[in-house]
Parts: C-alpha cells; structure tokens; sequence
C-alpha cells in the first residue's frame, strides 16, 4: 500500500518462481508485484507452502526468479551475477533467517564483525560496530561465547546484530521467530519495532500473527499470490477501543 | 461484575469507590476505566439478594459513605463460582453465518469478506501489542490477559487462513 510518495526500496514486477523438485513442480511464487518504501516495515503473512519463502529468498537474491525483475533503490538486478549480489547482501540487505545460522566455530564477536570486516570496514571501526550493537541487544558479556552455547533467543539477536552491522537500508527476516518460544518472540519483535522506530525498512516473512501485527502494513500471501495488502493503522475497534479487552457482565 | 466484587470483599469489608480502585490496580491498562457507577448499581444489587451488606459509615467533612462485607450467603455464592468451570468461547458465529450464506445471495465475495475480517483482526492484534508494551512490567496478571486475547485472535485468524485456503481452492 505504498502511496508513491517515496522512490520505492525495493520493488518487484510480474515475479514468478516454480520448483522443479521430484513430482509435480510447485508454483511457489505467481506473478507478484511489491514496492516498498523507505522506512516501512512490512509483514509477508501466510500458510507454509504458500510460498512466503521463496518470495522472500528472491527480494534477498538467494533464488533467482523464472521471470520478472527486482530493483534495489532504483537499481535493476537482472544482470546481477551471484557475486553482485553477495556484494548487495553485505551492504544494502541484512538478512536473518528462522534458525540463525550463525557460523558455529567462530565467536559471537567474530560472527558480527566479519561481514563488517568482508564489506572492507577497518577493523577499529568494526569492533566499535560490534560492541555497540551487542551491548544494545543485551548481549554484552557474550563477546566470546560460541553460537552454541547460546540460548535461541540469544543466537538469534547476535543474527541480528550481524545482519545490522553494515547498517544495510533493507533488512529482511524470514521467520526470524520461528524456533523460538513466546519469550523469544516478544523480544524479536520488540528489537525489530526498536529498529524500525529509527527508520529501519523491514520485510519480515511470518506465520505468528503477533509479529506481523508489529509491522504498518501487512501482505496475506496465499498459493504464490498477494491475496491482500492492508496497511495497519491501529484504529480502535468498535467495541471499547483499546481497553475493551475484558468484558465484565453484569 | 458481581462474583468479582464479591471476590474482591472476601478479603475485608470496602465501599465502593476502593473495589473501584482494587479492579484497576489488579488488571491494569486491559480493563476499560471501571465505572464508578456500575459498582455501585451491582453492590446494591447483591445487598438486595443478601449476599452482602453495607453499613454507612460517618465522615466528617463528606457525606456518610457506605462499607460492604459478605455474608454468609455471599460466601456460599463464591465458593460455588470457583467450584463450576466455565463454558468454552465460541466460534464468532456471526461472521461465520455471513460466510456460510455469502455465496448464495450472490451479494458478497467470501475471500472479501476474510480479507476484511482478517484486516480488523490485525489492527485489534496491533492495539493488544501497543497495550501489553505500555503496560506495567511487574502486573503479571494484566500480561496474561492481554496475552490470552492475542492468542485468541492468533486462533481466528489461524482460521481465517483455513476458509481461505480451503475456499480458494473450490474457486
């Protein structure tokens, strides 16, 4: 529901991805078009299998789509190689995924630091990067610690800790709640609702409708298709607004 | 309202205006302002069927104010609240009709009608964050009700996802 008032972020036309698996191909992305401007934070909301994914696996460049086309910042994609977008996913996207994926035999510091030292910033500035993030996310005193000796919750902050590092102007979160418990959860969406309270645009992929309902505007992916785009404005319902939680009879 | 109130006078007599004060501090931001009046209404009430009453008390500078405490019979009543379970929240009926009916009346579209639904659900689900993220930390009691209320509306909407999915397919 971007207005146009913005050069979108990042935008899609006419997306189409099929997997060719065993059986019959799986049509898990048909024909979607997606801007998303500066500074929003938008939901992709749906069943599994319908493809949410994938979709998100494309705007991220880890799949190339069949058809369609894919600006970031107003830049084309098409002739963009394997290598252009890694370069991307260094420095313009931040990823995090459902279960972290954390380089298990580096340290937490190291973790975040090494995109940070990839993207060729100076390694003072990325330990000061580092530190400040970390002690943010309330994982100061974790520095040394190996990914597995970490809570889930935990593994997943430092995961947003490195894909924040080089302040990328798009992060995209692919169930980046999904093997975490409710705890877990409610900090996620608190971090990401902190991030984007400072203009952070955001594309978090999810079931849990909690976590969506952080986002200003939500997108119902149903069968690789958008079935609905609602922005979120927070009106208050008819029945007692925000307070009518509990309704005592009587 | 009234098996609450007598809860909240099974610990010592209070007027009206404290039982006000006591729903407040217990649910927090979760429950809409108590009005004053109401408990009022509802205190009269249970004294009128015995389960409690009041005895005026003088004030000095402020007109007599009315202390209530349960009887007997009141605690009797309470005793039976906590012994019964209660019945299970039911499927949102109404919207469920309108579904149900929408294709034969050739007057609405039933993914529309999910899609509009699921919007409400949505906003309500972004109040009830806004609500748990402003309320008191330490007001555990008010947490889980919030928390009931979104995992209530995690299981509609759940469901909305199930028509769609289902009803998609038949079109």
């Amino acid at each position: 529901m971007s207005d146009g008032s913005a050069a979108p972020l990042l935008r899609a036309e006419g997306l189409v991805k099929t997997h060719h698996g065993e059986g019959a191909p799986a049509h898990a992305v048909r024909g979607v078009d997606l801007a998303v401007a500066p500074g929003e934070f938008v939901a992709i909301t749906g069943p599994s299998g319908a493809g949410k994914s994938t979709l998100l696996h494309l705007l991220g460049g880890l799949q190339r789509p069949d058809e369609g086309s894919i600006w970031l910042d107003g830049r084309c994609t098409d002739s963009f190689g394997e290598a252009r977008w890694a370069v991307e996913r260094r420095k313009a996207i931040g990823i995090v995924f459902q279960f972290f994926n954390l380089v298990s035999d580096l340290s937490v510091a190291d973790n975040v630091e090494l995109p940070a030292l990839l993207a060729g910033v100076p390694p003072k500035k990325a330990r000061a990067e580092r530190e400040a993030l970390l002690a943010e996310l309330g994982l100061k005193g974790k520095e040394r610690s190996m990914p597995g000796e970490l809570s889930g919750g935990e593994q997943q902050r430092v995961a947003l800790a490195r894909a924040l590092v080089n302040h990328p102007p798009l992060l995209l979160a692919d169930e980046p709640a999904g093997s975490l418990d409710s705890k877990g959860t409610r900090e996620v969406m608190r971090l990401l609702s902190r991030f984007h309270g400072r203009g952070q645009t955001i594309v978090l992929v999810t079931h849990d409708a909690r976590l969506a309902s952080a986002a200003d505007r939500v997108i119902s992916f149903f069968d690789g298709r958008i079935a609905d785009d609602a922005a979120l404005d927070g009106a208050p319902s008819r029945r007692g607004g925000i307070s009518g939680v509990l309704e005592l009879r009587d | 309202m009234r098996l609450p109130l007598l809860a909240l006078l099974a610990r010592g007599a209070a007027h009206g205006y404290e039982l006000k004060q006591d729903l407040e501090l217990l649910l927090g931001s979760a429950y809409p302002q108590p009005n004053v009046g109401q408990i009022y209404v509802t205190l009269g009430r249970l004294e009128k069927s015995g389960l409690i009453e009041g005895e005026d008390v003088e004030q000095s500078s402020r007109p007599n104010k009315k202390v209530y405490h349960l009887t007997d019979a009141g605690r009797e009543a309470l005793h039976a609240w906590f012994e019964e379970t209660e019945d299970e929240p039911r499927v949102r009926d109404e919207f469920f009709m309108k579904l149900a009916l929408a294709p034969q009346t050739g007057l609405a579209d039933q993914i529309a009608l999910i899609n509009r639904q699921r919007r409400q659900y949505l906003n309500t689900m972004r109040n009830l964050s806004k609500l748990a993220a402003a309320e008191n930390r330490d007001n555990r009691i008010a947490h889980l009700l919030i928390e009931g209320a979104m995992l209530h509306l995690q299981a509609d909407l759940d469901w909305l996802e199930r028509c769609q999915e289902e009803l998609e397919e038949l079109e």
